[in-house]
């Protein structure tokens, strides 16, 4: 794959996300927990200030820069915390940094920040080289 | 397909053409297992009523505990990848309760954790992902 220790890839995941992607990662996970899907209920029932994404889009789309960096066959692990909210209207990056290159295996940590520098999320992924 | 659409990957090796008749799936597509789970609490039930808003802005699932609409939510999510999934497999989970612990937090009050596992094996027996998910029941809404 040609990494090396210390290269840091960034890549931007979504702009803008919008409500109707939220709505349509529940389609596609099966997760309709209304916190994610319905304004009135997150907002009067949960007490939260709007709908949020699911942690796992989040995840989700942070994995496409996982595999496109790593390789769509190569992965062994891929893990982390959802460390805050991901709210509608958010811009959302990767940053992917190699700990370790070896014959055997790439290590990498994984940060997504918004677009106020907070993470949301802080996890890992390794593969066969 | 449906399922890499909706993360944003366009990556050709998730969708079926010509050459590709046995696409890949994305790495945390073993989440859409709750499709298939027919005790899932979190996806309305035909003739039972939802907890979302209708007439009413909604109420407490019937599960509810804690803050925050009552649901939990996602604090942490491991994969472990033994050979890479492809369209056409099929494949049989078994959970597995694990830890519990308590913390005190900043942001939501007291914080209840719960890890669950669950494996994912083939037609043939074989591992394919091992998922540990986390858990955690707010005491109230997160606060930013």
């Amino acid at each position: 794959m040609g990494l090396i220790a210390g290269d840091v890839h960034e890549v931007p995941l979504v702009d803008d996300l919008k409500r109707t992607q939220i709505v349509q990662y529940a389609g596609a996970s099966g997760d309709y927990n209304p916190l994610h899907t319905d304004e009135v209920f997150a907002t009067q029932i949960a007490g939260y200030a709007s709908v949020f994404a699911h942690g796992m889009l989040t995840m989700g789309m942070t994995g496409r820069a996982v595999t496109d960096m790593l390789g769509h066959d190569r992965l062994t692990s891929f893990g982390g915390r959802f460390t805050a909210q991901v709210w509608p209207g958010d811009a959302l990056t990767a940053r992917l940094t190699v700990d370790e290159a070896r014959d055997d295996v790439v290590r990498v940590s994984v940060s997504t920040v918004n677009q106020d520098g907070v993470e949301v999320f802080a996890g890992y992924a390794t593969a066969r080289p | 397909m449906a399922f890499a659409r909706a993360i944003g990957d366009a990556s050709p090796v998730y969708y079926p053409s010509a050459g590709n008749e046995a696409p890949l799936a994305p790495p945390t597509f073993v989440q859409a297992s709750a499709q298939w789970d027919e005790g899932y609490s979190l996806r309305p039930k035909i003739g039972e009523q939802w907890w979302g808003s209708g007439r009413t802005a909604g109420g407490a699932p019937p599960s509810a505990t804690g803050g925050g609409g009552g649901t939990g939510l996602h604090a942490e999510q491991h994969y472990e990848y033994h050979r890479p999934l492809r369209v056409g497999d099929v494949l049989t989970s078994s959970v597995q309760p694990g830890r519990t612990w308590e913390k005190e937090g900043r942001r939501a009050g007291k914080l209840l954790f719960a890890e669950t596992v669950t494996e994912y094996r083939d037609q043939s027996g074989e591992l394919v992902v091992t998922a540990r998910s986390v858990g955690v029941r707010t005491e109230r809404p997160v606060q930013d």
